[in-house]
């Protein structure tokens, strides 16, 4: 269902609220603390990046090292080509953002605050820049925007802090990771917005009401809903909602859907008729063995084709590797054209035996996750749509979306 | 006792292969010429190969090292 936590407050089309109008709604953000820590554990807040990694954790490893040098990196980056909630947030509650990236600041002792943003994401930009303009001069002398390149594995943690570094936004091989020696050598905890957002409110609520909402207590996530839906776009749910409801939520689907792309280019595709009941919350997810990843649901209709599809997004995860890695750079290479191939109807079936050959040889051998994602998402597809790979010549290439 | 396993810097590998040539028992080529790597401790009796692999190695990606606690 759809719920109002991070967008409760004035109409999402009014723009960005004041730093003002926030105070005024939600009164002044608290200071961070060790205590927050603890909200944060007891909430069980896990990252909305796509790694769901446990925020109270990652704060604690973060503070542990700090010796009061930290630095926090807001990640804004959302290359995700199907998300674009981190913006919409950016764009019209950037003060929660700055809250929870502050009191971050606090708590682990940082004396930096990074806002990491797409570049090409203009409107989130000019929302965070007046924002971070109206914050009492402490703040302000401690933070900065970083334009980050529209690629899609700028936003991976290590090549964040390395596009700070060095201004190359590829990934470094870890360890060591950002949260032990990141921008300049310094402890640096790399946070999505969505999740520093959450950090604002459940900072100031606490976690009983954080856990007052959504499946098992786990609050509101926000979605990027495409596809076949009546009215694609940004929406809060609560937590454990269905997609089916989330489909209605949008105003139902625009025609009748094939399969649902979860989490993203590095999600799963799900039968539409499995998916439609499944509830979207990482930990039932999990249990599932998906993932909700940045919180793309995107659905395909029953007319378009998945094995064009899968083709299409496998040539846009290749052509985003960092080309750092032979594995990934050769490998996912050969994966996408394999995939044209049977798409366009140029191979038969003994192609599918070289991507399984190729998938279990790419998996893990890259020193970010870039290609297991993208190898995990061509396994979905070949479950999903094993009949119109193994028949695709038949259906050939007309039914190009 | 302290164990030893093979570990490759994917960033730092450039497929030359020798390493796969001098310990064919742990490392294979992939279809692209990248060395995949048996994981789990080294066997004594290939500790002496395997440290000619990474000798060998032209970029310095092979490394030989403890192996690994639970990450923390």
């Amino acid at each position: 269902m759809r719920a109002a936590r991070l967008f409760s407050g004035p109409e999402l089309g009014a723009g960005a609220e004041s730093f003002r109008d926030h105070r005024r709604r939600l009164g002044p953000a608290p200071a961070g603390s060790r205590n927050l820590i603890a909200t944060l554990e007891t909430s069980g807040l896990r990252g909305r990046g796509g790694g769901a990694f446990p925020v109270a954790t990652k704060w604690r490893a973060v503070a542990k090292r700090s010796r009061g040098t930290a630095v926090v990196l807001a990640n804004g980056a959302e290359g995700e080509p199907l998300s674009w909630k981190d913006r919409v947030l950016m764009a019209v509650r950037p003060h929660l953002v700055l809250d929870g990236a502050f009191m971050a600041a606090s708590t682990v002792g940082a004396t930096q605050v990074l806002l990491y943003l797409g570049e090409e994401h203009r409107a989130a930009a000019a929302a965070m820049s007046r924002a971070l303009a109206e914050r009492p001069e402490p703040e302000r002398n401690i933070a900065r925007l970083v334009a980050s390149p529209n690629r899609y594995v700028a936003g991976e943690e290590s090549a964040a802090v390395h596009f700070v570094n060095a201004g190359v936004a590829t990934p470094t091989t870890v360890p060591p990771r950002p949260y032990e020696r990141g921008v300049d050598g310094r402890a640096t905890l790399v946070q999505n917005v969505e999740s520093l957002a959450q950090v604002a409110l459940a900072g100031r609520f606490g976690d009983e009401w954080y856990r007052s909402t959504g499946i098992d207590g786990q609050g509101t996530v926000l979605l990027s809903l495409s596809g076949a839906v009546a009215a694609p776009g940004v929406m809060e749910v609560e937590a454990g909602t269905t997609v089916g409801e989330a489909v209605a939520e949008a105003g139902g689907s625009s025609e009748p859907p094939r399969a649902v792309l979860l989490g993203g280019y590095f999600g799963t595709w799900i039968d539409a008729s499995q998916a439609w009941a499944m509830p979207l919350e990482t930990s039932r997810l999990k249990a599932l063995g998906l993932s909700l990843g940045t919180g793309v649901v995107s659905i395909l209709p029953d007319r378009a084709c998945g094995v064009c599809e899968t083709a299409r997004m496998m040539q846009y995860l290749a052509g985003e590797s960092a080309a750092q890695c032979g594995p990934c750079f050769f490998g996912l290479r050969a994966l996408a054209d394999a995939c044209t191939g049977i798409a366009e109807g140029r191979s038969g079936p003994a192609e599918l035996q070289r991507l399984q050959r190729w998938s279990s040889q790419v998996r893990g051998r890259g020193a970010c996750r870039h290609p297991d994602g993208a190898v995990g998402f061509l396994q979905s597809a070949l479950q999903v749509f094993w009949h119109e790979f193994q028949h695709h010549r038949a259906h050939g290439i007309q039914r190009v979306a | 006792m302290a164990t030893s396993e093979l570990a490759v810097d994917r960033i730092r590998c450039d497929g030359s292969g020798l390493c796969a040539e001098l310990l064919p028992e742990l490392i294979q080529l992939d279809d692209w010429g990248y060395p995949m790597i048996a994981g789990g401790p080294v066997p004594k009796h290939l500790l002496p190969d395997a440290r000619r692999a990474v000798a060998a190695c032209p970029v310095l990606a092979l490394a030989l090292q403890r192996s690994q606690q639970a990450p923390r």
